[in-house]
Formats: structure tokens, sequence, C-alpha cells
């Protein structure tokens, strides 16, 4: 089942009143690869995000993702918290979304909830001390431990994460997705607001979840450094259709992406890269 | 080390932020100026009417120029002691020795209040007003403590907890009246009522946040009461149930008859056994709230009730059921409010809707939000203030409740995040730090 995507993505559209934010979008994610969504501001990339991770339910469409084991999940189907419990799909936010008042620990304590609560006979087991849940809640730190550690963390596992710096806190909630044990994991803009070497620092930790976990990458991103980077395949929205799709490569030399970029028409777009060169 | 970092910042600021002379003066004269507006009618006009019914009135300058000049003359010292104190949010060094001294009073704080409370009807066995005080503010405890998981850990505001306690109180009353259960089968049972109330009120308000969901549960609390006055076939109405059932150490009585606790041991009867024995349990059941709850918070269920205050939209990210997770908050909640409601109605022998109005509510949530939303010794020292303290100010008579109004206004400046405001982590891989207050979010329903 290895050739088939993990994400297909089949006339996506999203209204809100009058206005279209996403209109018959249909791409696919690759398994175990770095999907890369990039495109003007308000092109629709984050509404899409929503709709895969169930936070808007689509007007019309289909998104379809097939576990490793070929198991289905129709997406459009489930609504929030059921998507990252049943299809493992797990998202990071555009502006940060941890719990800052939790240490870091803590935060990717949470996110093995769901296991927990299992191990924990829902809390009854956990509430009497039972063995099964104390080795089932060390493994559990272990696993929390071991991230926090990949993500250079270690020393601050004890402390709020409200309290560390803004680089610290995107590679946690990074981190606290993983945790979830995501097939696809989908980051809004992970890049965003990072120096170079940050941002540096990030592409090796995403390129090592797509190498060690086996974990498949959608990412929504402006850091073009980045997006060509580290992706494997770029679809490109502008006014929420696609205009283009293809190698970071391909994408970069496509006059209609340059022209959706620059604000431009097509021709002006095609003038300015050939005096660029 | 830090110390030498940011040392002396009162000086420092002292020399940047020092009003004149002048400046104090002008707004002391203002403050005086205003009061004198407030009080010329209020005090320094008494107007009666007089024996024909006509209006008589005289005048009280005197006692009108005293105000003024008390308000004058505070707001002097007021500004000069915020002078001396430097401006709000100011790093104060605290000297080492006297920090780890108070890191040691704190650690030392709840073991040394457990020991009292256990010893206090041993000190205080023949001060039946000190035991019935303690009893009452046990029963805050443990009613602080069970809101406490609602407010403190999965920040939902809860403006009708009384509705549970009146559950737990009315079960246990009904129960015992009409089927002649003992007390420790309707303990269970007034519970499992309480917390399925509490399930039937969290479904229609999973999806309210904040001030909507306080205006529900309020309602919530209200119709609970309502519905005991008129439901009169099943709970005497107003004039609530009597006769309920006194408490039994397992089915041996504690009275004077031959059967009775004291008979058996061969000692004097006395009616003070039984009130021990009702401190005693209460404290039970407080410790047993109490126990639970710190467990609760070290598992899963406990982190994701603090993870959802924190911040709901994330916890739907990780795939927590915020439904569940909110309702079994609730019910957990509302189980502890049913105990300490069954209790109530034990120790009174006598339960009518009068002890379930709002005032209860707004009493026990006063409790959880002064002692620190979320720590369970901040919640018992807030109980204990509130409660003890209340009647420490008896003597003031008439001016208990504005003494009272003035220190909570007064501690709520100088702590605004309760007693306790900082957060205790439930897992560590090196060492455990506390969590400033700045950071913990307090929920948003």
């Amino acid at each position: 089942m290895s050739g088939e995507p993990i994400l297909s993505v089949d006339r996506l559209s999203m209204r809100f009143g009058g206005i279209v934010a996403v209109n018959e979008l249909s791409f696919n994610a690759e398994r175990r690869k770095i999907t890369a969504l990039i495109g003007p501001n308000g092109a629709g990339k984050t509404t899409v995000f929503n709709c895969i991770t169930g936070f808007y339910k689509p007007t019309s469409g289909a998104m379809r993702i097939v576990q490793d084991d070929g198991q289905t999940t129709q997406l459009e189907r489930l609504n929030d918290f059921r998507i990252s419990k049943l299809a493992r799909v797990a998202r990071t936010f555009q502006n940060i979304r941890l719990f800052p008042g939790m240490t870091a620990l803590e935060n990717l304590m949470v996110a093995q909830h769901n296991a927990l609560m299992r191990a924990s006979g829902l809390t009854f087991l956990g509430l009497i001390g039972a063995p099964s849940w104390r080795s089932a809640e060390q493994a559990a730190i272990d696993l929390a431990r071991t991230w926090l550690d990949r993500i250079n963390l270690l020393d601050r596992a004890d402390d709020a994460a409200g309290n560390l710096p803004y680089g610290d806190q995107r590679r946690l909630e990074i981190a606290r997705a993983m945790c979830t044990q995501p097939a696809l994991l989908c980051l809004d803009e992970p890049a965003a607001g990072l120096n170079a070497r940050e941002s540096g620092s990030l592409s090796e930790l995403l390129l090592s979840i797509r190498a060690d976990e086996g974990t498949s990458i959608l990412l929504i991103e402006h850091d073009m450094s980045v997006v060509m980077e580290i992706s494997d395949h770029v679809v490109v929205m502008d006014h929420g259709v696609k205009i283009a799709e293809g190698t970071p490569r391909e994408v970069r030399d496509d006059p209609k992406v340059i022209a959706a970029y620059l604000g431009t028409d097509e021709e002006e777009a095609i003038a300015v890269m050939e005096s660029g060169t | 080390m830090s110390g030498r970092v940011s040392a002396n910042p009162t000086a420092s600021s002292q020399a940047t932020h020092a009003p004149g002379i002048a400046f104090i003066l002008k707004k002391a004269l203002i403050s005086a100026l205003v009061a004198l507006v407030l009080f010329s009618l209020m005090i320094g006009v008494r107007t009666e009417a007089g024996p024909e019914g006509q209006l008589i009135y005289w005048t009280r300058f005197g006692d009108l120029a005293a105000i003024v000049a008390a308000v004058f003359g505070g707001s002097i010292i007021i500004e000069l002691l915020r002078q001396w104190w430097g401006p709000v949010g100011t790093v104060r060094v605290v000297p080492q020795p006297v920090q780890s001294a108070l890191s040691l009073a704190g650690r030392l704080l709840p073991p040394v209040l457990l020991i009292f409370t256990f010893l206090v009807p041993v000190i205080f066995y023949n001060e039946r007003y000190i035991l019935d005080l303690g009893i009452l503010v046990l029963t805050y405890v443990m009613l602080g403590w069970g809101l406490n998981v609602v407010v403190g850990l999965a920040g939902l505001l809860d403006l009708g907890y009384v509705a549970f306690y009146a559950v737990g109180a009315y079960s246990y009353a009904l129960l015992a009246t009409n089927f002649d259960l003992s007390f420790w089968i309707c303990l269970p049972l007034a519970g499992i009522l309480a917390a399925f109330w509490g399930v039937l009120l969290g479904f229609p308000v999973l999806r309210l946040r904040g001030d909507y969901l306080a205006i529900v549960t309020l309602a919530f609390g209200e119709i609970i009461r309502l519905v005991i006055i008129n439901w009169q076939s099943l709970t005497g109405g107003p004039n609530g149930v009597t006769g309920i059932p006194r408490p039994t150490l397992f089915g041996i009585p504690l009275s004077a008859g031959d059967d009775g606790l004291a008979a058996m041991l061969g000692i004097e009867y006395s009616p003070t056994h039984r009130i021990v024995f009702l401190f005693y349990l209460i404290l039970a059941l407080a410790l047993l709230t109490n126990w639970v709850t710190i467990r609760l918070r070290r598992l899963p269920i406990g982190r994701a009730w603090e993870a959802l205050r924190e911040d709901e939209v994330a916890c739907r990210a990780l795939g927590i059921n915020t439904t569940t997770t909110k309702l079994t908050a609730f019910a957990t909640g509302a189980m502890f409010g049913g105990f300490a409601g069954a209790f109530f109605a034990t120790r009174q022998g006598f339960i009518s809707p009068e002890s379930f109005t709002f005032h209860e509510s707004a009493l026990v949530l006063a409790i959880v939000v002064l002692g620190g939303m979320g720590s369970q010794l901040g919640v018992a020292l807030a109980a204990l203030t509130m409660i003890g303290g209340f009647e420490l100010f008896r003597g003031l008579e008439q001016y208990r409740m504005l003494v009272f109004g003035v220190a909570m206004v007064l501690l709520m400046i100088w702590r605004p995040r309760g007693l306790i405001g900082h957060r205790a982590p439930t897992v560590f891989l090196k060492h455990s730090q506390a969590i400033s207050s700045d950071l913990v979010k307090e929920g948003h329903g």
C-alpha cells in the first residue's frame, strides 16, 4: 500500500457566507514525504488545514486518509478530537497554542492522554495505583523525555511552557504533536518568527521526523528557504484554488506562482524573471 | 547571585518616581472634596419623621468634618505608603535566609495544620462553640475542595454549586427518613445522585463558556432550590425535612441509651461525644476529597482538566474528548458536594431550602478564588479565614460585613491570584518548581 498517498483531498470547498475561501481544491500528500502548502496571505491555506484537522466542516468535497495498514478514514465525517484520536492526524497552530501554565514535560504528557487514559483503566486503576498504570506512566514519561531530548529541551523539562523562548515553544509544540504518535503531522507555519539558525534546526528536526518516525508531514510555510530545503512536493494556492503543484524546483520557476506572489499578471512576471536571469 | 544583579530596585524606583509634596496634597484635597460632597447629605444632615408626621432634621457638621479630615489624612498616608512601597510590580529581593525560612514554613504548614486539626477535639473538648465552628469550617473546606475541581482545575465557572450540596442533603434526608437506610449506605448514594445531577447540568452547558456558563449554572442552582420548595409531597416544601437520623459508628448509635457507644465502652455518656464524632467524620470526608483530588491531578484525567483550562482548542487538536472531560469535572465536583450535603443533613437533623441559597454558592466560590484557584492548601486556608474570620469579627456587630469586605478587597489587591497563586507541576523529571500565577490561565469556562 506504500504507493498510495496518505492523504487525498478531493474537490474540497469551504464557504463562509458569500466568501469562497477554498474552491474545489484537490491534492495528495505522499506517504513518508513532506508536502508543503504555500501561497500568498489569504490564499486559504489555514482554512484547508482547519478542514483537514476537523476544526471546520467543509462545505463540500472529500478528504481521505489511508493508514499504513490500509485502514481508510473519511476525514470530513469525523469531528474535532476524533480526527486526532482515530485518523491519527496531529497539528500545530500558526499562533502557538501550548499550555503555558504547565511544564514542558506536562505538555507532552497531556498529548499522550488517550493512551494513558486506557492504561489508567479510565482513571480507576490509576486511582488505586495499579502496577500496570505505573509502568504505563513511566513509559509515557520516557517517551516525553526522548522528545525533549530531540528538541534540545531536556534541561528545561520542568519549566513552564509559557516561560520558554519563542523558538523553543515552536519546537515543543511539534514535539507535543508527535507525542500523539500521528500518521500525518500538519504544521501551520512552523518557521514563523524564527531566525535563520532556528529555522535551520527546525528543518533538521522535520527531516529527522520523516526519516526516523516515518511520519508524513503536511506544512504551510512562508519561509521559502525551509520550503525549498525540505519539501518533496509543493502545492501552491492562491485565492482558494490550486495554481501550481510539483517539486520545489518546478514550482519556483512557474510564472503563475511568481505572479501570485508578486501580485502582478503573468506577462509582467515573465518579464521580471527574464530580466533577472 | 541573582540578588546582586537586581540589587536595590526600591531605591532606584524611588529616585525616579517620587512625586513632590504638592502632588500628595493635591491628591488628598481632591479625595477630601469628593468625601465632602458624598457625605454632606449622608452624614451632615439627619432626617427623621417627627411626632406629627412632619419631617424634622438636624445637622451633624462635626461628624462630617471628622470624616473629611480622616479622608484627607488617610489619603496622605496611603500616598506616602505607596511611595515607600515603590511602584506595582517592582521585583523585590528577599534575602536568602528569609527566603529559605519562608519555604521551610511553607513546607511545614500543611502537616502542622493537619496535626492541629486532628488535635482540636482533644484541646477544645469542653468548648462546644469551638468544636461546632471547627465542623463548620471543615464543611466549607470540603465544599471548597470539591468546587476547586470544577473551577480551579477545569476552569469552568460554576455559580450553582449549592445545588449539588442540596441534592446530597435531600438524598440522605429522604432516603434515611423514608427507607430507614443507614448513613453509611446513603453517603455513597448521595454522592452518586449529586454526580448524576452534575452530569445532567453539564450536558446543556457544554457549549457555553465564561459568563454564559456562570449564568446557566446560577440558574441551575435556583431551579433545584425552587423545585425543593414547591415539590411539597416529596420534600416537605419550605418546612423542610425533620427527624433526619443521626450518624452511627457503623451501627452503634452515639446516644445515651443502653445500646449506645458510651454504654458499650463503659464510660459516662456526654453529648460532646457526638460532636467529636461528627468532627472526625467531616475531617475524614474532607481528607478523602483532598486525597482523591491530588491523585486525580496526577492522572491523565486531571491533566486533561488543567489542559482544558489552559487551552481548549489545543486539547481538541490532541485528541482529547473535551465533552467527557468537562462532564467528569462537573460530576467529580458535584459528588464531593453531595457527600458534604449528606454530612450537613445528618449533622443538623433538619434541612430546609433556606440552607441552600445562592449565598452559599457565592461563599464557596469566594473561598476557592481567595485561596488561589487550584491550590488545595490555599482553599483550606481561605475557608479558615472566611468562616473562622467571620466568626472572629462577631464582636463588631453591624460593622462585621464592612470589615470583612474591606479585608477581602485588601487581600485581593495584595494577592490578586489568591493566597496561594502558584501552581505545582503534576510530574517532573529533575525537580518540581512552582509555576508563577502569571502564566497559569483562569479558564474561560
